[in-house]
């Protein structure tokens, strides 16, 4: 019956997509389909929640759609109505954003037929029951999205974007397609319960374990998979940027999850050390690629590869703990997983909206032409601070509960018995910890050169608070933020049954702990209560503010700044963006990334400027994908020459490879 | 009755810490004079100090934004709340279990990043080098911290602080090559945090080496008082951390006899006494280091924190 419901309003947002191209003016297109995403989402989420709370038992439809013998089937459990919020909670925010946001749009005829469309490509991944569907949904989200991404088309570096999104969309895909081949084996088994019932050999498992690995994290963005994505995401209209990197990369989590954690039968113990080196890089680079940044978006577009390497290090100890039957441990780290995955659609969201605020009032995604925004847009300046503080995993917000929950997983793994694991573990969890610390300064960073300090242009003199449709969606993500933040006890347990149904065990129950705390082991092991945390910070600033307002001076005077003596009126005197990254570009990028500063002194009588040329190169790109791309280009050249044959040599060609194939099939069998 | 008990002692600590805090730093001050053969200012010139500091006005920049005025209340809320959780004369304070030695370093970290935002807020260039100084000292110095943490959890099985603490001070401690790294990196690190020499020099205004100080500079009259006294109470933290945890003699645990309690008080303040004169020791002998060669001393500390894991990860499975 959820399920049905579910199914419906992702059919009737497929059916909105039309509405878009016929509706004038565009004004009322745009109210039209973001108000209409807006309730069908919303009944969507009450579906879900009430499945998720009521603990029903999976529903499951089959559909006469699709392959004639086949069919869609479609089935909704714990996992799949965990990732239904997900996508809704995302779905419900962008939707009330957009409401706003989306009559700022310049070409809203190329993003309003997609939007909803794209919803409903998210909705029937989490919710497809066989390899058909899932991949077929899975292709449709890529595509609509492709399509969002390429709604500015006219600007040379979206093209980049589109194509490179679509070249790594499809090599996904592929990945995907192969390792449901595997699992479906020769047989054809294509839906996910005869999958489950068939128990595929080690070897047959391990193959689609990678190979998922590789088809969801690249949609996901594991480092060296993620090139596109901070191309892509920022490319994309604000709130659908925030649709990308808050939600469709936890699609690609589910899929991951589904696969290895339920299809790919038992894990061996080396599926986690792959797992385990890949998010730990993914963590460190995707942070240290954001600290250099100065285009907002793209900031937090490498923020989303960070968090998803954070994702993965849970499901990483997860596999691992699991392997070796420790059940209670793994329930820990994989709720800690589901828990982040949570935490960053909310905040990634937030901040998406935010830099799409920024955008709209000034025009410029470049920090270094901002500044000063906190005076003219106070709001959106406050809930982006908190979206700020949660990505940080500052106390007591979201972001700092999962981690703290990861930390506690990584602290369980001692007991594992394999040598390669005892010594790789305590590197993940020096590098959470580094990326943790390091996150910190890159929103200081972000915050500081966009909304601190003092406008840098005349467009940031000039912005104006933003509309009450988007503050909002920004204050429900950054009122949900503290939620989950002072009371994590409840989204745990709420996790609980999907934990039960893919690892067999679950963390104990926390609603019903002394002052909502949470305990993810014993009491006397470790203990935190974000609840107390915030009203402790509450109680005693407000004490020392009131002490000191009370009994010492409250007066106040304004004058120019201090500065030492010479404050310069110029803000372009002020720290920038790259100026705030140089010590942490010489201490981390001088390696990772060759960074190279290059000055140039004019010499004495010479009017010219002195000028600070800072080079990067991206490693990955330089020897990864551009030898690929070349390889690719030259190969292309030379069978270039197959398109003027003449028709002799061309049916010598077909009846060539017919021979080489029947040979190679007689080999085979 | 056991409440109300739990709870006064639990007041009685945050009192302690936020009161001994500026005499802490005095100490250190006078000792430090005392070294260099100097007179220096009495003990209590740090109260002197933060009392004609809120007498006075604040001098707010034209650029400051609200949050400029809000920090010094959050960082003092933040710094203060860590502090008094920390076991200082007794463990098992009432609210120790609302965090664990993962979020105290967070709460401090909390503090740390509004401090950073304040420093950009008016848009003068020393704030920002300060703040990006800062930014890159805490990106080294909190996983260091961190691996310290995990080091002591996997000994005492636990993260509380109040456990770790009631196990250091049991005999199944013995002697460990992991506590003796985790010991030194704990104090590189906590150098580190509170700007002591050699990273930071806590008394200089000279621009291009001060850290702290220029994060600060645009703070005026009780703003300032509150950021001082937050800064105070942080390195008594530090030193009660390390106090608590590889010193534990003393501490009473739960029994409730008063001559324990004040056994407990005089243990505590003599540990400060031994800590603030090794500190000032230390920072007499030693040289600051240029800005870029503190990556290379607070690397070591993450070396060492992550080795001493290492080896207690390698030595479970025997």
């Amino acid at each position: 019956m959820t399920l049905a419901v579910i199914l419906i309003c992702a059919a009737f947002l497929l059916a909105l997509a039309p509405f878009a191209l016929v509706t004038r003016p565009v004004q009322v297109a745009s109210r039209l389909i973001y108000g209409a995403s807006l309730a069908v989402s919303v009944a969507s989420l009450a579906a879900s929640l009430a499945h998720l709370l009521a603990a029903a038992p999976a529903e499951t439809i089959a559909l006469p759609l699709g392959i004639p013998w086949l069919g869609a089937h479609f089935r909704l459990d714990a996992l799949s109505g965990f990732f239904l919020i997900v996508v809704d909670l995302g779905a419900i925010g962008a939707s009330l954003f957009a409401l706003g946001h989306g009559l700022h749009e310049t070409a809203p005829e190329r993003v309003l037929p997609f939007y909803p469309a794209f919803l409903t490509g998210m909705t029937c991944v989490v919710l497809a029951d066989d390899a058909f569907t899932f991949l077929l949904s899975w292709e449709f989200m890529s595509l609509t999205s492709w399509a969002l991404v390429m709604a500015h088309h006219r600007v040379p570096e979206n093209v980049r974007a589109g194509f490179i999104y679509l070249v790594m969309a499809s090599f996904g895909t592929l990945c995907l397609l192969l390792g449901f081949g595997l699992l479906a084996g020769s047989d054809g088994h294509y839906t996910f319960a005869q999958m489950r019932a068939a128990h595929p050999s080690a070897a047959v498992g391990a193959m689609a374990m990678l190979l998922v690995l590789f088809g969801a994290g690249s949609k996901a963005g594991i480092v060296p998979l993620h090139v596109w994505l901070p191309l892509a995401h920022p490319a994309a209209p604000s709130h659908v940027s925030a649709l990308m990197s808050g939600v469709m990369t936890k699609v690609a989590v589910y899929g991951f999850i589904r696969i290895v954690f339920e299809l790919a039968g038992g894990p061996a113990w080396w599926w986690s050390i792959v797992v385990l080196t890949l998010a730990g890089v993914t963590t460190v680079m995707g942070v240290l690629y954001a600290l250099m940044q100065h285009d907002l978006k793209r900031l937090l577009a490498y923020h989303t590869v960070e968090n998803i390497g954070i994702v993965f290090i849970g499901l990483g100890l997860a596999l691992a703990f699991k392997a070796y039957d420790m059940s209670f441990a793994a329930a820990l780290a994989f709720t800690a997983a589901l828990l982040h995955v949570l935490n960053h659609s909310l905040f990634k969201s937030l901040l998406f909206f935010g830099s799409g605020a920024v955008l709209a009032a000034t025009g410029e995604r470049d920090m270094e032409h901002l500044g000063g925004l906190i005076h003219r847009m106070p709001q959106t300046a406050f809930v982006f601070l908190v979206g700020c503080v949660a990505i940080s995993a500052l106390p007591p917000l979201n972001g700092f509960v999962s981690e703290w929950l990861t930390f506690q997983a990584i602290l369980l793994s001692p007991q594992l018995p394999s040598w390669g694991l005892k010594l790789l573990v305590p590197a993940v969890g020096a590098l959470l910890a580094l990326s943790a610390a390091l996150a910190a300064a890159c929103f200081v960073k972000a915050y500081g050169v966009t909304f601190l300090g003092r406008p840098r242009t005349q467009a940031a003199k000039a912005a104006v608070e933003a509309d009450s449709f988007s503050l909002a969606a920004m204050m429900l993500l950054a009122a949900l933020c503290l939620v989950a933040g002072i009371l994590p006890g409840l989204f745990i347990d709420a996790i609980a049954p999907a934990s039960s149904a893919l690892i067999g065990a679950r963390m104990p129950a926390q609603s019903g702990l002394q002052w909502l705390s949470i305990i993810p082991i014993a009491a006397s092991r470790s203990s935190y209560d974000g609840l107390l945390l915030f009203l402790f910070m509450i109680i005693s600033g407000t004490l020392a503010a009131s002490a000191i307002h009370r009994f010492a001076s409250d007066r106040l005077r304004r004058a120019p700044a201090w500065d030492c003596g010479y404050p310069d009126p110029n803000p372009a005197t002020q720290y920038s963006a790259m100026s705030f990254a140089q010590p942490i570009r010489r201490v981390f990028g001088s390696v990772v990334f060759q960074a190279r500063e290059v000055a140039g002194m004019p010499p004495p009588g010479d009017t010219r400027p002195a000028w600070l040329k800072v080079e990067l190169r991206d490693l990955i790109w330089d020897y990864l994908y551009a030898p690929l791309a070349a390889t690719v280009g030259s190969a292309a050249e030379r069978l270039n020459r197959l398109q003027f044959l003449t028709i002799r040599q061309f049916l010598t060609l077909v009846f060539g490879a017919l021979v080489i194939l029947l040979m190679v099939l007689a080999v085979w069998s | 009755m056991v409440l109300i008990r739990d709870l006064t002692i639990q007041g009685v600590q945050m009192l302690l810490v936020v009161l001994l805090a500026p005499l802490f730093t005095g100490f250190v001050r006078k000792v430090k004079a005392r070294l260099l053969r100097r007179q220096g200012p009495p003990v209590i010139q740090p109260y002197r100090d933060l009392i004609r500091l809120t007498r006075k006005d604040v001098v707010l920049a034209e650029s400051a934004s609200w949050l400029f005025r809000v920090v010094p209340y959050l960082v003092f809320a933040a710094t203060w709340v860590a502090a008094s959780l920390v076991p200082t004369f007794r463990t098992g304070l009432l609210f120790s279990w609302s965090a664990d030695l993962i979020a105290i370093i967070a709460l401090l970290g909390g503090a740390r990043f509004f401090l950073a935002l304040a420093g950009l807020d008016v848009g003068a260039s020393f704030g920002g080098i300060g703040s990006s100084r800062e930014m890159m000292i805490a990106s080294l110095a909190e996983p260091a911290m961190i691996m310290i943490v995990f080091t002591l959890a996997l000994i005492a099985g636990s993260t509380q602080l109040s456990s770790i603490a009631a196990f250091m001070s049991s005999s199944g401690v013995g002697l460990r090559v992991s506590l003796a790294l985790a010991l030194v990196a704990l104090v590189m690190v906590a150098i580190a945090e509170n700007g002591r020499i050699p990273i930071d020099n806590p008394a200089t205004h000279l621009e291009l080496t001060m850290v702290h100080e220029a994060m600060v500079l645009e703070y005026s009259g009780r703003h300032l008082a509150l950021i001082e006294l937050a800064a105070s109470l942080k390195l008594i933290l530090y030193a009660s951390v390390i106090a608590c945890l590889f010193a534990p003699w003393g501490i009473e645990s739960s029994g409730a006899s008063k001559p324990a309690l004040f056994i407990g008080v005089a243990a505590y303040v003599g540990k400060l006494a031994i800590a603030g004169f090794l500190l000032a020791l230390f920072e007499t002998a030693v040289a600051k280091m240029r800005v870029f060669r503190v990556p290379e001393f607070l690397g070591a500390a993450l070396m060492l924190g992550l080795l001493a894991t290492l080896l207690l990860f390698v030595s479970r499975g025997l």
